[in-house]
């Protein structure tokens, strides 16, 4: 299998949005690539066929009954939040501004 | 009233008698695993957080449904449940309501859990106590506790080396009596391993078994909650209290949990007469290239101790084993990216916000610096594997050989093996540093747990002696609901071994952690690393 360049490794981290560093990136690059060796063992089965398997317990569709039920006490939720306003979590602007 | 000589060695069931009895009570019994915890926390570092205050008004609770239950008769006594007053060690991964939940990193220091997870409620109907919070591998990735972000746990047979991982702090907790239960997770062997390092019975669920509502994600269609003990009849009594459907979990099952986890046989007679006509399998695949001789001959010993009682030994094959590792670090990494994915210091957690920058570069600084190293890994490897153009080399690929692991189990359940029996780790405990260089090494220490995950059945993880002066771990695998009959096998495996040498022994290094002037776990390793 392709092995991942030292691009290939920034771009992961950024789409992972992992800020690393050099000495990260350098480790990063050789581990990856020698777990993805490893991966290659796999190629020598024929899959062609077999469906695959995402979970392993035989339930399906599991539905609740529509009913609303008590929430969580505001003050328990937003507790935990870096910026909060009132009952309200400040979050960082996603639209205008310089993130345009 | 009788004088017990050291109340910290009593099994939860001996505890538990001599609570009904009115011998002990829950406060007795609390305070003494609270004192020898902390007293010896920081030799071991086995514990993020001990609750003394909360621990004791839980036993206080306890104590007066006893009073209750003795005013009211023996029949209510007798309805008791046995963990009712006994101290419980929780994974720090587990929510308890008011306290705090790191999962063992450093991006959820100071994170406070707003309600408490099924298994937290259930543990309070019952009436146990929680003692505190366990060390783990951060998001529990990891088998030695090495990675955790709050330094890595001793092993009370040798200070020196690990405790297992991801749950090596319950696991190091139990095997140094500070605790008669616990409670980890087990994604590809977290508590089996460690329990196998420690000396003590860990058992992973069957996938469905116990709701994870209120456990920190790691990887979903992995994870299950389990038990830590120090005998079979003790970790039934635990999944008993904890197990069973819950509309908050849609993959817990509406699957009966057996009363009969509560009657595991006292009598070793009995308990070993059970095992006549049962069918073992011993799967040829288990005896992995790079196993320790010490470790096999143990496991060897008690495959021979099994057959002599009665059980009969069948070779079986399981031919897919040696695919299980490429699997799982495809499958666990990409449900990993997905689940961390959350941790964006919005709404909860590390945050760092940069003046003036936007608010990827926020995302960006918060996870770099608060994610550790095999976290940041397997982010890494699970993001590449979901990424455009890679979906079908890679995850749909591993989910294929999946169905492949998971049909080797069906077809030799299919033709009448009540259990598998094979070592749980091919190694003993291994010394801090030995694994940390190279991340396959470290995967390869879950070679024998990872495939029951992969295939969501049901593993558990006994003490068969010592290798070197370190336990190994002798692992019962079964079907799906299996679990009263594993822990029936560890029942019997107790009781055929009960007269053994090594039963007799405690871990050889424990009083080393009562010098208060010791070196700590961080300590042990840098002098290792040196």
């Amino acid at each position: 299998m392709a092995g991942l360049t030292r691009a290939d490794v920034e771009h992961v981290a950024f789409l992972a949005r992992l800020r690393l560093t050099d000495a990260e990136l350098d480790r990063l690059e050789g581990q990856l690539n020698h777990i993805l060796d490893q991966y290659a063992k796999l190629s020598e089965l024929d899959t062609s066929a077999i469906p695959p398997t995402a979970q392993t317990i035989e339930l399906e569709n599991i539905l609740r009954e529509d009913v609303a039920g008590p929430s969580l006490a505001v003050e328990d939720v937003i507790r935990n939040a870096a910026s909060t306003d009132g009952d309200f979590i400040v979050v960082p602007p996603i639209l205008g501004g310089d993130a345009g | 009233m009788t004088v017990v000589a050291d109340v910290t060695r009593l099994r939860g069931h001996e505890l538990a008698a001599r609570l009904r009895s009115g011998e002990l009570s829950s406060r007795d019994i609390t305070l003494a695993h609270l004192e020898l915890a902390e007293r010896q926390n920081h030799a071991l570092n086995a514990w993020l957080v001990i609750e003394r205050e909360k621990a004791l008004a839980e036993a206080d609770a306890a104590d007066a449904r006893v009073a209750a239950a003795r005013d009211e008769g023996q029949g209510a006594l007798d309805a008791l449940h046995p963990l009712l007053g006994m101290p419980v060690a929780l994974k720090d991964l587990i929510s308890v309501a008011g306290g705090q939940c790191t999962a063992g990193s450093r991006i959820l220091e100071g994170y406070v859990a707003p309600y408490d997870a099924h298994i937290t409620e259930r543990l309070r109907d019952a009436g146990a106590v929680i003692l505190g919070k366990t060390n783990m591998d951060e998001f529990a990735m990891g088998s030695s506790n090495e990675y955790s972000g709050f330094g890595p746990v001793s092993n009370p047979w040798d200070l020196d080396t690990v405790p297992g991982g991801s749950s090596g702090g319950s696991a190091a907790a139990v095997a140094a009596y500070h605790s008669p239960f616990g409670l980890g997770t087990d994604t590809g062997g977290s508590i089996r391993q460690p329990a196998a390092l420690t000396g003590t019975v860990g058992l992973k669920p069957t996938y469905g078994r116990v709701s994870r509502y209120g456990i920190v994600a790691f990887a979903s269609s992995l994870d299950q909650i389990g038990p830590f003990a120090r005998d079979s009849r003790d970790a039934a009594a635990l999944l008993h209290a904890v197990a069973g459907r819950d509309d908050r979990d849609s993959t817990s099952a509406p699957v009966p949990v057996p009363d009969e986890l509560l009657r595991l046989p006292g009598s070793d007679d009995e308990a070993a007469a059970w095992l006549r006509g049962k069918r073992l399998g011993l799967p040829a695949e288990y005896f992995v290239k790079g196993m320790e001789p010490g470790v096999e001959t143990r496991i060897r010993e008690a495959v021979d101790a099994l057959e002599s009682a009665g059980a009969t030994i069948e070779e079986v094959s399981l031919p897919h084993t040696d695919y299980g590792l490429a699997t799982y670090y495809i499958v666990v990494p990409a449900e990993a990216s997905a689940n961390l994915a959350r941790y964006d210091g919005v709404r909860y957690g590390r945050s760092i916000r940069l003046p003036g920058a936007d608010f990827i570069a926020d995302y960006l600084a918060t996870r770099g610096d608060g994610f550790g190293p095999e976290v940041k890994r397997r982010i890494m490897l699970g993001t590449y594997a979901l990424s455009a153009g890679y979906y079908d080399a890679f995850y749909l690929k591993a989910q294929k050989v999946r169905t492949l692991i998971k049909r080797d189990f069906d077809e030799v359940f299919e033709s009448g093996i009540d259990a598998l029996v094979a070592p749980t780790s091919p190694s003993v405990a291994f010394k801090f540093g030995a694994r940390t260089a190279d991340p396959v090494a470290m995967y390869l220490s879950d070679a024998c747990t990872l495939p029951a995950n992969m295939a969501g059945i049901a593993g558990v993880s006994l003490p068969c002696g010592l290798s070197d002066g370190l336990p190994v771990g002798l692992q019962f695998i079964g079907p799906p609901w299996s679990e009263l009959e594993l822990l029936r096998f560890g029942r019997a495996y107790e009781a055929i071994t009960a007269d053994a040498e090594w039963r007799s022994l405690e871990p050889a290094q424990l009083a080393m952690a009562d010098d208060p002037a010791g070196p700590t776990p961080v300590q042990r390793a840098a002098r290792l690393a040196a």
